[in-house]
């Protein structure tokens, strides 16, 4: 507890989180999947950082390998997880469930799976704050209040009530009162709208917003939504195929994306056509097998615009504004600022 | 909840209605007259005729059934042929040797089949997994009668450690009689046990509440036991409920290998010698023994699981 609540503050990078050169592998029976290959990110201290991308890129996979949650057949191969200042890779079990629901907390995907069946949600709400050296009764007060904080209407009676009581939306409300009521550095929030419909969506993503600006705490929002992002995030990260190919800050992404792929991605975004369309554009061809990914620049066989150095060379990140960077060959006339994608650039 | 359990008591009394009918048809078509039987081959017809009008062979089998369920309405469930006593007082005198010999079986079985399972499901493929995976599946495919003729020369012949036969006399006698048939009984339960709870666990575990509560930092201790165990342990409570029945059956060979008073050693003897009264108030209190055991089934279930309390 003690080295968790007083972490060295890593003032150079003002960073909460740095992930740096992070690489993951899965085991499978066809071989291993090389999931994540050189990720670097970094999530500021007080800000919400996106994480955008199809399904399958590996968004969700960093989100785990940062909670230290990863499937069995996981393995981080390579890399650094600073978190306030600490390894989280170079932590034991025992030193990382000291984090894990005090510094770092996360929101999950499906709120219908992730709250457990038999337990009231006042239990559930008092388990998590087990380590807190509060009375019980105060455990009660503040998982209430949080709960009215989150919008849940009665809810001091509520405590009493089982998840499969709520709807999606509440238990979803529910997740994120009890991933704040820990007050954590870091949340993580895995796709926590996908699951949702789009009324209930804006909402939760109203909460959030409203919720890390009241308590400080810093996001880490993996979503595959391009409007969601827009609309809550500070920066951006854009990840294909296990490889961040751009990031910066939202402004910046969404008026010049730079990266193909982004661009690609705009392109393909319900919310931005403007005209009414039968058939919605998509992405021609496939995302590489990642059991063996091909070399030079990952997205060169779905790329419009690809030409001589994609297939032999990897692009490293350069610079594509403020803050802004993007692994793509055609921005080479520009200055090359290092190997890392967004490192210091994300600030 | 009062429809449920009137409901559950319309479905009982179907359960014992049809068992009983069945039952009563396989004993028709059992080949020799009962009055022969019970007489011996030298009774004059006209005795074999006075007996046949006097426990009712006469009539139909649908008349038969009816004057049965009449008589049951009015608690009675007839008497035996030979001593004329009634059958409830025989089939009750029998029935807490059995009881004991059940719950005993299943408490025991219970008790090492569960915690062995929840273990080898989170120390998966460690050394006591396999262990108890391997012995699992041995103790299962061994005919439960087998190892009870076994461990009754090994234990009670050979090495005379464990009376052979009997129910005993007095508690600790008692106790020392019941070691040998509860063990055979149970045994293959803590198999099936170790298995289904093994597999539960580990289906629950790979559930999103169980990695939102690791993301939370709750100690592996109270995942297991506060948050996976409730869950997965639902489904061996339902096999528990129907297991009561097979545990009824198994009761009767052990009974049987054991000279044990019983239930099962009553239907034994009796099918033995026709005593049809018998036989019907034996199947007749068994039946009810196993609506009885999946009822209290569902009531765990219930009580463990709010989902399911909420649906009675």
């Amino acid at each position: 507890m003690a080295g968790a609540a007083s972490p060295p503050e890593s003032a150079a990078e003002g960073s909460v989180l740095e992930v740096s050169g992070l690489s993951l592998d899965f085991g499978s029976p066809r071989g291993r999947i090389h999931a994540l290959r050189n990720v670097s990110l970094s999530v500021p201290r007080g800000r919400i950082v996106g994480v955008v991308g199809e399904s399958g890129c590996g968004k969700s996979s960093l989100a785990y390998a940062i909670m230290g949650l990863l499937a069995a057949n996981g393995e981080v191969t390579d890399g650094r997880l600073l978190f306030e200042g600490r390894d989280l890779l170079k932590l034991d079990q025992r030193e990382l469930r000291a984090i894990r629901g005090q510094r770092l907390s996360m929101v999950f995907q499906d709120p219908m799976t992730a709250l457990n069946p038999v337990r009231r949600i006042g239990e559930l709400m008092t388990d998590i704050q087990y380590r807190s050296g509060r009375s019980p009764a105060e455990m009660r007060r503040r998982a209430t209040e949080m709960l009215e904080r989150v919008g849940i209407p009665d809810a001091e009676s509520r405590l009493a009530a089982y998840p499969h009581h709520f709807s999606g939306g509440m238990r979803q409300r529910i997740c994120i009162a009890m991933a704040l009521l820990v007050e954590p550095a870091l949340l993580i929030a895995d796709e926590p709208t996908t699951a949702l419909d789009a009324t209930l969506e804006v909402q939760i993503v109203h909460l959030l917003k409203n919720l890390q600006r009241e308590l400080g705490c810093s996001v880490l929002f993996v979503s595959h939504h391009l409007g969601t992002v827009a609309e809550l995030c500070d920066d951006v990260v854009v990840m294909y195929a296990g490889e961040v190919v751009e990031s910066g800050p939202v402004r910046e992404i969404f008026h010049r994306p730079s990266h193909p792929y982004t661009q690609a991605l705009f392109a393909c975004d319900p919310g931005r056509i403007k005209q009414a369309t039968r058939n919605l554009p998509t992405i021609p061809g496939e995302l590489p097998d990642l059991v063996e990914p091909p070399s030079g620049c990952i997205f060169k066989d779905r790329c419009p615009e690809r030409f001589e150095p994609c297939d032999r060379l990897k692009p490293p990140a350069y610079a594509a504004g403020e803050g802004h960077r993007a692994a793509c060959h055609l921005l080479s006339p520009c200055r090359p600022l290092g190997s890392g994608p967004a490192g210091e650039g994300a600030r | 909840m009062w429809i449920y359990f009137g409901r559950r008591l319309i479905l009982a009394i179907l359960v014992v209605v049809i068992a009983v009918t069945l039952l009563n048809a396989m004993l028709h078509l059992v080949p020799g007259d009962p009055a022969v039987m019970i007489l011996g081959p030298r009774a004059t017809p006209e005795l074999i005729e006075a007996f046949r009008v006097r426990m009712g062979l006469d009539q139909p089998f649908h008349v038969q059934m009816a004057t049965f369920f009449w008589r049951l309405l009015q608690g009675d469930m007839g008497t035996d042929v030979f001593t004329g006593r009634s059958v409830a007082a025989i089939v009750l005198e029998q029935l807490p040797f059995t009881l004991t010999l059940i719950a005993v079986s299943i408490l025991w079985a219970a008790a090492l089949g569960i915690p062995l399972g929840c273990f080898s499901a989170i120390r998966r493929n460690s050394l006591l997994d396999k262990v108890t995976g391997l012995l699992s599946v041995s103790v299962i495919s061994i005919p439960a009668f087998v190892m009870a003729l076994y461990a009754l020369l090994i234990f009670a012949v050979e090495l005379k450690w464990l009376p052979a036969i009997g129910a005993g006399e007095g508690f600790l006698d008692s106790l020392e009689h019941l070691i040998l048939p509860a063990f055979t009984v149970g045994v293959s339960w803590v198999g099936y046990m170790a298995r289904i709870v093994r597999a539960s666990m580990l289906e629950v575990l790979g559930e999103t509440h169980v990695r939102m509560a690791r993301a939370f930092g709750l100690t592996e201790r109270r995942i297991v036991f506060g948050y996976a165990l409730p869950i997965a342990i639902l489904p061996t409570v339902t096999l528990l409920g129907v297991g009561v029945a097979y545990l009824v059956s198994a009761a009767v060979f052990a009974e049987v290998i054991f000279a044990r008073p019983g239930v099962g050693a009553l239907i034994v003897e009796a099918v033995d010698s026709r005593n049809y009264p018998i036989v019907l108030g034996c199947v007749l209190v068994t039946t009810a023994l196993f609506v009885l055991a999946t009822l209290v089934s569902d009531l765990v279930n219930a009580l463990l699981d709010p989902r399911a309390r909420e649906s009675l």
